[in-house]
């Protein structure tokens, strides 16, 4: 399959890629590692004039702490992520997230801000940003601007982002020493998008969850932050009956649609059944 | 659309060629390069029969524009073997554990197995299993090629084969 023809640019600074990102208007698309971008294009369902590669660019890459945040370069790829020592220690749930993505090859060029700038609800690293309250960092020829990942989705490849800007890095609270976490993803096989999944992030005080934060991935058109299942959990042990409670809320606000994956009361069960494993799998995690 | 002039190693060799933004990789390499290891499955990105090593990385070269590899150091099947035609411990590894059958997917899973012994020497079958898990093969079940890895990653390592082939 060959793409419609474009124009191809190599920014070296992220100046340099807003301009022409403004210069260039609606038909101009930033390039990441392509591996969204360019199935779509050999598929014609995207066909931009202009693409503006930002694999030149140096200051996109890179992972670093920055007071208590960690802020990862958007260009950092998930086999990155996956290698990295401090989100290791610091971030288990990033590594644990880019290890189900796609295969070894994807993730060796997919990269962070890709999989969150996107829009695809099926991408896992979205439920997992809005789990743990990411802020992402916008360029535009304006200057730079801060979303909340929270606020960031709209609907199935719509964003927050205005024409003309793109994601230079996503600055991530790191959670507390003790934590846990988990991601947990329901797929037919590696390289599937998710039938349904959640990633948790809880810690605890005397045996009981002191704070959680529950995210949920591919079970509709924006992955959802699922405020009302956490809240339903925090101050409990994690007893069986405040779990069924937490996915059963999970499961109310998923709406997927019915595919190849599964009917969508199938999937939207799923949701739940991801939140009771992923909740479990964080708690056995935390001090 | 105006072409690009890129220059990059491929196989050792230094390239220079005009191509269209949008030539994809694999295309490149095959048509212009007329190197036919890589080859063309899916499509899709996800069988990696398309899979060339890219700057220490595998990649699938169908989800990939040739103007990204601009200064690239690529490597494919046919820069495997030496020069005197003596085969890679990969290549003779598929070969003595008949780790192909029709060997579509054969150039693809080598230039993987190439990387994943490059970053872990000693797999254990597990880590081999995921390691090709962006790799398909229609043919074999897998279980000679995990053990065509096997034996190269024993002999690469310098234990004798004989273990390997058990």
């Amino acid at each position: 399959m060959i793409p419609g023809a474009f124009a191809y640019h190599r920014p070296n600074s992220v100046k340099e890629a807003v301009a022409m990102l403004a210069d260039l208007g609606q038909d101009a698309r930033p390039l990441a590692g392509g591996h969204s971008l360019i199935p779509m294009m050999k598929l014609r369902l995207a066909a931009p004039s202009h693409l503006i590669d930002l694999g030149g660019i140096g200051e996109l890459s890179g992972i670093r702490a920055d007071g208590g945040d960690i802020v990862i370069g958007a260009m950092t790829t998930q086999h990155e992520l996956i290698a990295d020592a401090t989100l290791a220690a610091r971030l288990p749930i990033l590594r644990e997230t880019a290890l189900v993505i796609a295969d070894p090859q994807v993730r060796y060029v997919g990269t962070l801000g890709g999989n969150v700038a996107n829009g695809d609800p099926g991408n896992d690293m979205p439920a997992v940003m809005l789990c743990l309250g990411a802020t992402y960092h916008v360029a535009g020829k304006g200057g730079e601007r801060r979303l909340a990942a929270r606020d960031f989705y709209e609907g199935a490849y719509m964003t927050a982002l205005e024409p003309g800007e793109m994601v230079t890095a996503i600055r991530i609270p790191a959670p507390p020493p003790g934590h846990g976490a988990a991601y947990e993803k329901l797929k037919r096989k590696i390289g599937d998008y998710a039938t349904a999944a959640a990633a948790v992030i809880l810690t605890q005080s005397g045996g009981r969850v002191a704070t959680c934060s529950i995210g949920l991935t591919n079970v509709a058109e924006t992955p959802l932050w699922a405020e009302d299942a956490a809240k339903l959990v925090v101050g409990s042990a994690l007893d069986a009956a405040t779990v069924k409670k937490a996915a059963a809320a999970a499961e109310a606000i998923a709406s997927p649609a019915s595919d190849n994956r599964g009917p969508a009361q199938y999937r939207r069960k799923m949701a739940g059944v991801m939140v009771a494993r992923a909740l479990a799998r964080a708690k056995s995690r935390a001090a | 659309m105006a072409k690009s002039q890129i220059t990059l190693k491929v196989n050792g060799k230094a390239v220079e060629a005009l191509v269209e933004p949008r030539t994809l990789l694999i295309h490149f390499l095959r048509e212009q390069l007329n190197l036919t290891g890589p080859h063309i499955g899916c499509d899709t990105s996800h069988c990696g029969a398309c899979t060339v090593d890219l700057n220490g990385k595998s990649v699938k070269s169908c989800t990939m524009f040739a103007v990204q590899a601009a200064g690239a150091d690529i490597l494919t099947i046919e820069g495997m073997a030496a020069p005197d035609g003596t085969l890679h411990a990969l290549q003779e590894g598929f070969r003595e554990m008949h780790g192909l059958q029709c060997g579509f997917c054969t150039p693809g899973m080598i230039m993987r197995a190439h990387r994943l012994l490059q970053e872990k020497p000693n797999p254990n079958e597990d880590e081999i299993r995921l390691g090709i898990s962006g790799n398909l093969c229609r043919c074999t079940g897998y279980q000679n090629i995990v053990k065509a890895i096997q034996y190269a990653a024993a002999k690469l390592s310098g234990v004798p084969v004989k273990e390997a082939a058990e």
